[in-house]
């Protein structure tokens, strides 16, 4: 062995300390413990929760809803757009969930302003297209960030931080216009879902273009009030499209709209001129809906970010915080399984 | 061939190194990834997976290597304690290089997740979806990270021991990369 140079025994475990300390160190500030302000997924996901605590063993958002199932029929037009074989003319297997985006499971369906409407699609080659789309032609805010102060605006004791909160991020004028003003409608079959996030497809030569999509009712959407619509009963929604959908399945059209250079492709709060390039690439058609207590779409995590070879995230940031938001409300509500039992027939617990 | 091996023979030095670089960057990532909602978090879920798809091939390959090599002997004037210590470290070292890709694996499946490695390549799933399956291999996951890195703190510190310390080539035996007769201990 090498003689010791200069190394004392002191010394040596000295270096020793040192090396194991740094390195537990390196990976307790990877993990997020030196610094407070970052944005974790469990803080998101905890801004959700109103003052009485979250409903448990239920999605963090867009607590309540109910499934369906159906298919995806693709008219080959996608296919200039993109290589997933979704877009290939055929049919194939859907499981969808209609909801609304409120943390309550239990809330009365007239007081939500956002509704959305999941799915995700298979293909035969195992590749799987999950997507979650609302209502609102625009998003809230443009940035993951500013949504969770958004969050904790909204649950704020302050009467004025809502309105602090607007006036710091003008952006949200479009959102709140639209929620304050918009339309609303007696069903979730008669509402436009739109993706808002875009992405960016690949076609078959590689050639990539940032997308956006959209799914279209063919239901003609027919206004109604709010208050009209409280007098329905807190579960109309779910009971009229269980009723529609077993009369006769439900369909939209699904568009993609094409950015052009220097569109926003990063911010959800800024729709693209009406003049872009659309392309209808096939129907969605919602065949059975079925409670979501023991439903298919119960289990799934519509996690935006499962994506066919074809379609990938673009420079968006939401996708990403919403991936890693949905993954950890999954995680809390499969662990809480037992606060939402799997009824026979989706009677409320 | 030899009658007693001083040093680990060149296939598994390299693969020690290689795991050692690679398991070291999947706990950072994990840890990263599980703490962030920027972009970055997509991007270190996809090196995530494969990696630890990865990870577990290349344990597959150490294993049958060790069985069909095995170790150096340590030292024979090492405390009883230290040796203990040594073979218990490695025993686990190689439970969790094993378990914690199959945990990953299993944990995915069991909540329906498409285990996603390159491109439009997929892993089939290994367990069906179910909540309570996936609240345990979650958490196992969560924690026997944390105690793998502990362990490998540990195992860095004993390494280092024996270089620094007590100079016994122990560490030689994985660490030279010089053809064996030069590294011979003196002794």
């Amino acid at each position: 062995m090498p003689a010791p140079r200069g190394l004392s025994l002191l010394g040596s475990l000295a270096l020793i300390v040192v090396i194991i300390g740094v390195s537990a160190a390196a990976f307790a500030y990877t993990a997020g413990w030196f610094s407070p302000r970052r944005l974790t997924p469990d803080k998101l996901v905890a801004a959700f929760a109103p003052p009485a605590g979250p409903s448990l063993g239920h999605r963090r958002n867009h607590a309540k809803g109910i499934c369906f199932t159906g298919v995806f029929a693709a008219n080959g037009a996608g296919s200039e757009l993109s290589r997933a074989q979704v877009f290939a003319r055929g049919q194939y297997p859907v499981v969808g969930r209609f909801n609304l985006g409120t943390p309550d499971a239990d809330a009365a369906d007239a007081t939500v302003r956002v509704r959305g409407l999941s799915i995700s699609i298979a293909t035969p080659d195992g590749q799987e297209w999950r997507s979650a789309m609302i209502n609102p032609p625009v998003f809230t805010v443009s940035t993951p960030r500013a949504f969770y102060e958004l969050l904790r605006a909204s649950h704020s004791q302050d009467p004025n931080a809502m309105s602090a909160f607007a006036a710091a991020h003008p952006e949200f004028a479009t959102f709140a216009a639209w929620a304050k003003n918009g339309p609303w409608t007696g069903s979730y079959a008669e509402e436009r879902y739109n993706g808002l996030n875009s992405f960016v497809f690949i076609d078959g030569s590689g050639t990539e273009r940032v997308v956006r999509w959209s799914l279209l009712p063919a239901a003609q959407p027919v206004a109604v009030s709010s208050d009209e619509l409280a007098k329905r009963g807190p579960d109309f929604l779910e009971r009229e499209i269980a009723q529609r959908v077993a009369s006769a399945p439900q369909r939209w059209t699904m568009w993609v709209t094409v950015a052009n250079p220097g569109d926003p492709t990063a911010d959800p709060t800024r729709a693209w001129p009406a003049d872009r390039r659309t392309i209808e690439v096939g129907t969605l058609v919602a065949e059975h809906v079925q409670a979501e207590p023991d439903g298919p779409c119960r289990d799934i995590n519509f996690d935006p970010t499962v994506l066919p070879f074809g379609i990938r995230t673009s420079d968006d940031p939401f996708p990403a915080a919403r991936s890693a938001a949905y993954a950890k409300s999954y995680d809390l509500r499969t662990a809480e399984a037992k606060d939402y039992p799997r009824t026979a027939t989706g009677t409320k617990p | 061939m030899i009658g007693r091996r001083i040093r680990f023979t060149a296939s598994q030095r390299v693969l020690h190194w290689l795991m050692a670089a690679c398991i070291l960057a999947m706990l950072f990532i994990g840890v990263g990834m599980v703490s962030t909602v920027r972009p970055t978090y997509l991007t270190l879920v996809s090196i995530h997976k494969p990696l630890g798809i990865a990870i577990l091939v290349l344990v597959l390959i150490r294993l049958a290597l060790r069985l069909r090599y095995g170790a150096p002997a340590l030292p024979a004037d090492l405390p009883w304690p230290m040796k203990l210590a040594a073979e218990g470290s490695h025993y686990a070292l190689y439970a969790l290089m094993i378990a914690m890709p199959l945990i990953g694996w299993g944990m995915l499946s069991a909540a329906a997740y498409p285990v996603v490695l390159f491109g439009g390549w997929h892993l089939p799933p290994i367990l069906p979806q179910s909540d309570s399956l996936h609240t345990l291999l979650w958490d196992a996951h969560f924690y026997l990270a944390f105690a793998f890195f502990a362990l490998i703190l540990l195992h860095v510190a004993g390494a280092l021991f024996h270089a620094l310390v007590r100079r016994d080539g122990v560490f030689q035996a994985m660490a030279s990369v010089l053809p064996a007769e030069e590294a011979a201990p003196a002794e």
